[in-house]
């Protein structure tokens, strides 16, 4: 399956996969009327220092821990893809605590978690950091 | 002839399931539960009664799950003997079930012990199942008081529960503090604040001398009146079956890092065994969710003959209260790195250059970073031990190891 | 100190109703324009550093930013205007001599602007490049003057070495130093995709880029830096620089503190020295001594490649490449006017040498007259901005065109024209670490094959329009092209009819 890998040397800390990603399931369909005056809870988060910058989204895991521990059954795989039903989550976040890569978080009410689903689930159809990412340092595709 | 029989139908149960599906997709498999109800989570009954799920959201899987899986369901159904040399179960009902492989997955019981008069206490209640929140749920009313025997996680996530419910609760525990089992002093010490503030009321190094029938009085001789009690004090293993069955047993029974136990073809998982604890280097009952999953997840992956160990168990707890967050893992020994900064807690600690365990409350974000240190048992040496102090974070790892995080697929 | 008496020349517009405050544009501006207002909760720009590079501008993710020139002004005055005063201004604060980048931005006439060219009616039928074979390749080098055969009638190869072009235009040089590494390799790898040729310009071959050799000509110039046996053997041609058309009659100057690590070490000089190119080569003072150094290098080469002998456009260009052409050159490169440059001072930049179009025209002529023109190929810059001022140049008398400014832009240069600061925003003309990597070579190689690959299209397309299948037949068909608003004296250089003859 196709997956968001992330490539330090081109990143730029710029932070645009996380605008892009926090406009993506925003559900609105104005970046301005969804972000401004906004902090932003996005589901791809860029760490990084003056030297290294790269950006951490879910890496659907073969064998992912938070889909294991979830006491809800609200996270679950589908065609290689982890994805979460909000519905389901309760917000105890065992899931936050099994994740290896701190790329599961609380959403922003803080009642629920939230997680990247490739933007399979919203209106994007495809990783929106990744189309919007300007120096391809993340990128979707297969890799054996 | 079943080729697989489990017992039990929670975490452990399903992650046998969904262990011996993945290689064997057409194996007969035999679930026998003493409850009735389809499979449902049960660290949910407090969010129940507290209303953030319901009993369709609640369950632990999809309806379609035993249909999906090729799975007979005997809900209802209470295992009362396992024959090791005729490879069979005996139901209370009479059936008996050969297995060629056997999962016993059977939980645990809450623990009531001995205390004077409770016998005349009418409205009182364990808080472990659906049927035991069900239950407490009719027995309350605004008008309630609640008295909850137990400042534990049962205990507390009870009271979370029927909060709202509720006109008053009172948490007695024998301990000096609540939440030992997960907290320090520190931060236990800050979540009883926060709670009280809240408007539960706690009798701590104190316990319930007597009870009448809607009274107690504690050791201290404060009386406490109540209508409702709640006691939640501890949990104990449910090993009889493989005890008697000739299973080696201690508090738990003992499973290897395949999660069999000492005897041929049967395996054991969840709350009931006892596995090897990493940052322990013992063997350990783990009563967590997460745990019993991976455990009936791995048991099932060798029950089907797909080669499976899990020998990375630690201790690890996500939990809330009225959305004040603490998650902790591993074990709390060593040295330790502390910081406090209004509501957030955070403590490290950390021994012979890994990391042992950790307790945060609060800003919980990407803890799982710190997870993975214990679980992998990463020397702290190899990795920037500055910045993963000041937050959890990649950035702390050397190029090559966030290469194969971020650039490759993980296996 | 005394007064400022500049007025930034550009406005950054901020609409505050579409901004986000992502802050996007401040960490992606090396001249620190925007900041983020704690008090104010707003984002805000200090117009002062500004210098149009629009990077902001592009990664703005609600296109709340524009640059606008701004339109403070002096009283008017045609004689002194803007850039006068401004230029005064600094010069009496300062002392210095005034230094621009890229190209002569003055008004002068562009030829390629004022030819226009033929297409085929009812007679000699247009071709359809869609349907019929079009051909774009070109060979470079020296072509014998005759046919010869041995005593057998056979066929003898007499032919000197060649560069074997796919389309006929290729990236010219600009030194590693001046760009980028990254720049560097998306030059290089579209180079070799198109089946063309990059330039190392004066700064030697970083040793990564040995593999892209067979599409590399090295550059040997004034100062020598970077040369030496492997570094001539790895090209595919070697080309002498005489001289560069941004700055004719001066040498370069890369300062010491630009001189570190790889670039050191691809130089071949110490870190921290000045890289020096003195003006003129100080073994060459004359066509005798162009000769022997076109030899040097041909003999330390086996003579199994070209030399290209790089001059820029001046007033006796057409005598002096003819000089060129019998020193043994396999090729001579003119660079017009127009043609950019890192650093050079701004009022040679902007009133030495001559448009390119009349330098080609002139050296065709001049080489065809005195019949020596199929002793050198011809390719020509300084400001070769798309495909049709390709079809005019070859139609002139080009055997292909050098491009360096259009390649850049396919990069992402907005010709901010501040590549002397070192901050190029766009990761091109700078070497900082966090500021190369802007520039990400996958996609740098990728604009460039769009870029020449379209240009190619729009080649057959004009090309089939007139009825011509090759750049062959195209090549000095000067009757395929009309002069517009030129007078008499113009049009007699460029050798073309007026449009309506």
């Amino acid at each position: 399956m196709k997956r968001v890998f992330v490539n330090e040397k081109w990143c730029l800390g710029c932070h645009l996969c996380e605008y892009n990603c926090a406009f993506a399931n925003s559900g609105v369909d104005d970046m301005v009327k969804a972000l401004k005056g906004k902090q932003i809870n996005p589901r791809i988060q860029v760490e990084g220092d003056n030297n290294i910058n790269f950006a951490v989204s879910c890496r659907h895991c073969a064998e992912p821990l938070c889909v294991k521990g979830c006491i809800t059954g609200a996270l679950s795989v589908k065609d290689g893809v982890i994805n979460l039903d909000s519905e389901k989550c309760v917000g105890c976040f065992t899931c936050v605590v099994s994740c290896p890569y701190g790329a599961i978080m609380p959403g922003d009410n803080g009642k629920v978690a939230q997680k990247c689903e490739l933007c399979l689930n919203n209106s994007c159809g495809e990783p929106a950091c990744v189309t919007g990412c300007p120096n391809n340092a993340i990128v979707y595709e297969e890799r054996g | 002839m079943s080729e697989y029989v489990i017992i039990g139908n929670s975490a452990a149960a399903i992650g046998t399931v969904e262990g011996i599906r993945r290689k064997d997709k057409d194996g007969e498999i035999v679930l026998i539960s003493n409850e009735p109800h389809f499979t449902y989570s049960r660290p949910l009954i407090s969010y129940l009664l507290w209303g953030k799920t319901d009993l369709q959201r609640m369950k632990y899987r999809s309806d379609d799950f035993y249909d999906k899986n090729k799975v007979t369901a005997l809900l209802g159904e209470t295992v009362v003997k396992i024959d090791k040399n005729e490879k069979t179960v005996k139901t209370q009902s009479g059936k008996v079930i050969n297995y060629n492989k056997l999962m016993v997955a059977t939980g645990s019981r809450p623990f009531v012990p001995p205390m004077k008069g409770l016998e005349k206490v009418k409205n009182k209640f364990s808080f472990m199942t659906l049927d035991d929140a069900l239950s407490l749920e009719k027995a309350i009313d605004k008008s309630s008081r609640v008295l909850i025997i137990g400042a534990g996680l049962i205990g507390l996530k009870c009271a979370e529960g029927i909060f709202d419910k509720v006109a008053s609760i009172s948490v007695v525990d024998l301990a000096d503090r609540i939440l030992p089992s997960i907290l320090d002093e520190n931060a236990s010490g800050i979540m009883q604040e926060y709670l009280e503030k809240k408007g539960i009321t706690f009798y701590l190094n104190n316990s319930a001398k007597e009870f009448e029938e809607s009274s107690a009085v504690l050791n201290d001789s404060t009386k406490i009146d109540f209508d409702i009690l709640v006691v939640a004090v501890g949990v104990r293993p449910n090993t009889e079956l493989l005890k008697e069955a000739g299973a080696e047993v201690d508090r738990g029974v003992i499973i290897d890092e395949k999660c069999a136990t000492s005897l041929d073809d049967i395996y054991c998982a969840g709350d009931c065994s006892q596995g090897f604890d990493l940052t322990q280097n013992d063997k350990r009952i783990l009563a967590l969710l997460p745990n019993a999953y991976m455990q009936g997840n791995c048991a099932g992956k060798n029950m089907a003959g797909e080669a499976a160990e899990y020998n990375v168990c630690i201790h690890m707890n996500a939990m809330g209260m009225f959305g004040y967050h603490i998650v902790s893992a591993g074990s709390y020994d060593g040295e330790s790195y502390t910081v406090r900064d209004g509501e957030n807690y955070k403590r490290l600690f950390y021994k012979d250059n890994v990391l042992k365990g950790f307790i945060i409350m609060g800003d919980i974000r990407r803890a799982g970073i710190y997870t993975d240190l214990i679980r992998k048992q990463t020397p702290l040496s190899e990795i920037d031990f500055e910045l993963i102090k000041e937050k959890p974070q990649l950035l702390a790892f050397s190029k090559s190891a966030r290469e194969n995080k971020l650039a490759k697929i993980e296996r | 100190m005394g007064i400022d008496l500049f007025y930034p020349e550009y406005e950054i517009v901020r609409d505050q109703n579409r901004c986000i405050a992502c802050r996007v544009c401040e960490r992606q501006c090396a001249n620190e324009v925007h900041h983020y207002d704690n008090d104010l909760n707003l984002m805000v720009s200090d117009t002062s550093k500004c210098v149009a590079c629009h990077r902001c501008v592009s990664l703005c993710p609600t296109r709340a930013l524009k640059v606008v020139k701004s339109d403070n002004t002096f009283r008017e005055n045609k004689n002194w205007t803007h850039d006068k005063i401004t230029e005064i201004f600094k010069q009496a604060q300062t002392g210095g001599v005034l230094l621009a980048s890229m190209g002569n931005p003055q008004d002068f006439p562009i030829y390629w602007d004022k030819i226009l060219i033929n297409a085929s009616q009812v007679t000699n039928p247009s071709i359809d490049p869609l349907r019929e074979p079009m051909e774009t390749k070109v060979f470079l080098g020296k072509k014998p003057d005759k046919v010869e055969r041995d005593e057998n009638g056979q066929l003898v190869d007499n032919l000197p070495p060649q560069l074997e072009l796919s389309i006929p235009i290729m990236f010219s040089a600009m030194s590693y130093g001046s760009i980028s590494y990254n720049a560097h390799e998306s030059l290089a790898r579209a180079a070799t995709a198109l089946g063309t040729y990059y330039n190392t310009g004066e700064g030697g071959l970083h040793e990564d880029f040995y593999k892209y050799g067979p599409n590399t000509i090295v550059q040997v110039a004034s100062g020598r830096f970077g040369v030496y046996k492997d570094y001539l053997e790895t090209g595919a041609a070697i080309e002498i620089k005489m001289g560069q058309g941004a700055k004719p009659g001066i040498g370069g100057h890369l300062p010491g503190e630009k001189i570190v690590g790889d670039i050191s070490k691809t130089r071949m000089i110490p870190e921290g020295t000045d890289a020096i190119s003195p003006a003129p080569h100080h073994d060459i003072y004359s066509i005798e001594d162009l000769h022997q150094l076109v030899h040097s290098l041909k003999e330390a080469t086996e003579y199994k490649k070209p030399v290209i002998v790089k001059i820029a456009a001046v007033h006796n260009v057409a005598a002096i490449a003819s000089g060129v052409a019998r020193s043994g050159a396999d090729i001579i490169a003119i660079d017009g006017f127009r043609g950019g440059t890192g650093a050079a001072p701004t009022r040679t930049r902007d009133n030495v040498g001559i448009p390119i179009e009349l330098a080609l025209a002139a050296v065709d002529k001049r080489l065809r007259d005195e019949g020596i023109r199929n002793h050198v190929s011809i390719v020509v810059g300084g400001s070769i901005r798309c495909s049709s001022d390709v079809v005019k140049a070859i139609a002139l008398g080009a055997d292909a065109v050098y491009i360096a400014t259009s390649a850049l832009v396919a990069l992402g240069c907005h010709l901010c024209r501040t590549c002397g600061t070192g901050k190029c925003n766009w990761g091109i003309a700078t070497q900082k670490p966090e500021l190369v990597k802007r520039l990400n070579p996958d996609i740098g190689c990728e604009h460039l094959v769009n870029l020449l690959t379209a240009w190619n299209r729009e080649i057959k397309e004009i090309m089939g329009g007139m009825g011509i299948n090759s750049i062959e037949a195209l090549k000095g068909n000067r009757l395929m092209l009309r002069g517009i608003g030129l007078n008499e004296k113009e049009l007699e250089i460029l050798g073309i009819k007026h449009a309506g003859e």
